[in-house]
């Protein structure tokens, strides 16, 4: 397994790799808690990241709305931990559940009426809102007033009920991370990775090589929508309050896709790369304006903003192919 | 519940949903021509009301009377716009264009959210509260002056592209972009053109939303999801389409807010959206895009 996966990777990459993970392994001894924080945001944004990239970066399906992914592990496991006690290791099993069924009704939907292109984009958005404000009526899990979880006692780490200190959070979101790498890694390497790049190069050459295009479209959204849903229980627990405002607007969809549409789309490096530098540089940013004394809300995604206009109009291709020849770095689509 | 309520309700919403109508026919003759959807419209549309407002607050200028200075601007911002930026981007793949105009919409959300703050804004005409009775039908001055606005707009535009000979350049670079190459007509000032003449629609319908809504910064990305309803129930490209379905849009939310919670009415029209893209996803009036 070990050797298949590091396969025909260069050793330099190996050995970078290997220094950044021992990096983020070590960092909790090195960093205080506000880099930490910063960390696990930078984290939290690769792991979507990667997620949002099976469906649209391997199989080139372009899902605005995967907010509802999010939301939807969130609801689901933190309802399920207030209402019942169920520990959110437990929870996650139907979060993911729950956004599976949700990813495979849109994907089934979507693919069964041939709804491509911009009209599946506004699709996947139209089921987010549509989420946003059902929950908003769901009195159940607080309505618009917002679901909170009992705050954590930091003083002991309850890994098993997800209570504890930002380190424990910060290795939960590190493991999901390299996880969900290692598992992107296998995917694009194995033949439904390359079902999925014929589909994404071209639909309809995929179907006359006898790719059944509308399968495999459907194991993208449902992988995808599982793998998010998993960001959902994290940001839940994490966060310890839901609003169906927050968790499932379009900003936070978009939100979402920056980091790999920044990094570079498709590519495994992309998501990290791009989180790093857009919740690096935005956090660098807003600590020089704030000591400078100015406080402008807005002002993180305006950059943001003009972060992503720069992408697209000098790197279209995102930052990590481009830093990868920088670098010397020859490997495929890693 | 007496039977003249529904009635007004109908009628106001029919009004409102035909402003909606002309912001959404701004989107639709901006996809109808240059094939880019505009994920900033609804942005857009928010810049439009927020000239409106400083000058009413300013100068006390009505935004009726602004409506067409505030278009011509509109217009020049989506001139400039498309001439700059998004004409490089017309043969790049969908994806690279929609990311393209997030990027606008989000600087534009927040430029305005940095320069006005997050407070909700409006206008108070002198004619705010005056209303028309015909019979058991009340209706609001204000909406019946925006609706016939409206309708002058949209008559003037089809007009435009009907009998002028740079709107059938235009048409004709909308039904076939190599063939409006090969006659040799300047197809990028032409788009450049077609997206001015969209965000001058959006400009006149957000001088006119001012008088029926408050506006704050969070309004723009709702307004563009608004729009792509209004145009994908009508039929994306179609000019006619697109105030059908803001006709519909806006009695469906109406009736809804009249029926169900006035909170839960954009999910109705959600609803409407997702049936639409199932069973008809060329909308009510549109011909089916390959």
């Amino acid at each position: 397994m070990m050797a298949r996966l590091i396969e025909g990777v260069p050793r330099r990459a190996l050995v970078l790799l290997a220094l950044l993970l021992a990096g983020l392994i070590v960092a909790p001894w090195l960093a205080n808690d506000y880099l930490i924080t910063t960390l696990i945001l930078i984290l939290y944004f690769a792991y979507t990241g990667q997620a949002w990239n099976v469906m649209m970066g391997f199989a080139g399906q372009l899902s605005l709305g995967h907010a509802i992914y999010v939301g939807l592990g969130g609801y689901a496991s933190a309802a399920l931990f207030v209402h019942f006690g169920i520990a959110p290791w437990l929870g996650l099993i139907a979060a993911v559940a729950v956004a599976v069924a949700c990813g495979a009704i849109i994907g089934f939907l979507a693919f069964r009426f041939r709804v491509g292109g911009v009209y599946f984009a506004i699709l996947t958005i139209a089921f987010a809102e549509f989420a946003r404000i059902g929950f908003d009526h769901l009195s159940w899990v607080g309505a618009s007033s917002g679901f909170f979880l009992p705050v954590a006692n930091y003083s002991r780490s309850d890994l098993w009920n997800l209570r504890g200190s930002p380190t424990m959070f910060y290795y939960v979101i590190l493991a999901l991370t390299v996880g969900a790498f290692v598992l992107c890694h296998a995917l694009l390497k194995s033949r439904m990775g390359h079902y999925w790049q014929a589909i994404r190069e071209d639909e309809v050459a995929a179907r006359s090589l006898g790719i059944n295009t509308f399968r495999y479209k459907m194991y993208a959204v449902v992988i995808s929508a599982g793998m998010t849903s998993v960001a959902g229980v994290f940001f839940a627990f994490y966060y310890n309050n839901l609003f169906p405002e927050q968790v499932f607007s379009i900003g936070r969809s978009i939100e979402l896709i920056l980091s790999p549409v920044i990094g570079g789309i498709g590519t495994l490096f992309g998501p990290i790369v791009g989180a790093f530098l857009l919740t690096g540089l935005s956090e660098a940013m807003q600590n020089l304006l704030s000591q400078l004394g100015i406080d402008v809300p807005g002002a993180k995604q305006v950059f943001y903003g003009l972060c992503l206009l720069a992408v697209v109009l000098a790197v279209p291709e995102g930052v990590w192919p481009w830093l990868k020849r920088g670098v010397g770095l020859k490997g495929e689509s890693t | 519940m007496p039977a003249e309520i529904y009635l007004n309700v109908a009628v106001s919403g029919l009004l409102t949903g035909l402003v909606y109508g002309l912001m959404a026919l701004g989107l639709s003759v901006i996809f109808g021509v240059v094939r880019v959807v505009n994920f900033a419209h609804g942005e857009m549309t928010t810049i439009a009301m927020y000239i409106a407002i400083t000058l009413f607050s300013a100068l006390r200028l009505d935004p009726l009377v602004m409506m067409v200075p505030i278009a011509a601007v509109l217009f020049a911002f989506g001139y400039a716009l498309q001439a700059g930026i998004i004409n490089p981007f017309i043969n790049r793949p969908e994806h690279s264009q929609f990311i393209l105009l997030v990027a606008i919409a989000i600087i534009i959300v927040n430029l305005l959210l940095i320069v006005f703050g997050p407070d909700a804004r409006s206008v108070q005409t002198s004619y705010a509260y005056d209303s028309f009775q015909i019979g058991a039908l009340i209706v609001d001055a204000t909406k019946v002056y925006a609706g016939v606005a409206t309708i002058l707009v949209a008559a003037a535009l089809f007009a435009f592209f009907r009998f002028t000979l740079i709107g059938k350049a235009i048409r004709a670079c909308a039904d076939n972009y190599t063939g409006a190459l090969v006659v040799g007509l300047d197809v990028k000032r032409l788009y450049a053109l077609t997206f001015g003449l969209g965000a001058a629609c959006v400009g006149a319908a957000g001088a006119m939303l001012v008088l029926l809504v408050d506006v704050t910064p969070a309004l723009g990305p709702a307004y563009t999801l608004l729009g792509f309803i209004i145009v994908i129930t009508g039929g994306l490209g179609s000019m006619p389409g697109a105030l059908i379905g803001g006709l519909l849009i806006g009695l469906t939310e109406a009736m809804a807010g009249l029926f169900f919670a006035p909170s839960a009415k954009s999910m109705f029209s959600f609803g409407l959206l997702v049936l639409v893209l199932l069973f008809r996803p060329q909308g009510i009036l549109g011909r089916r895009v390959a």
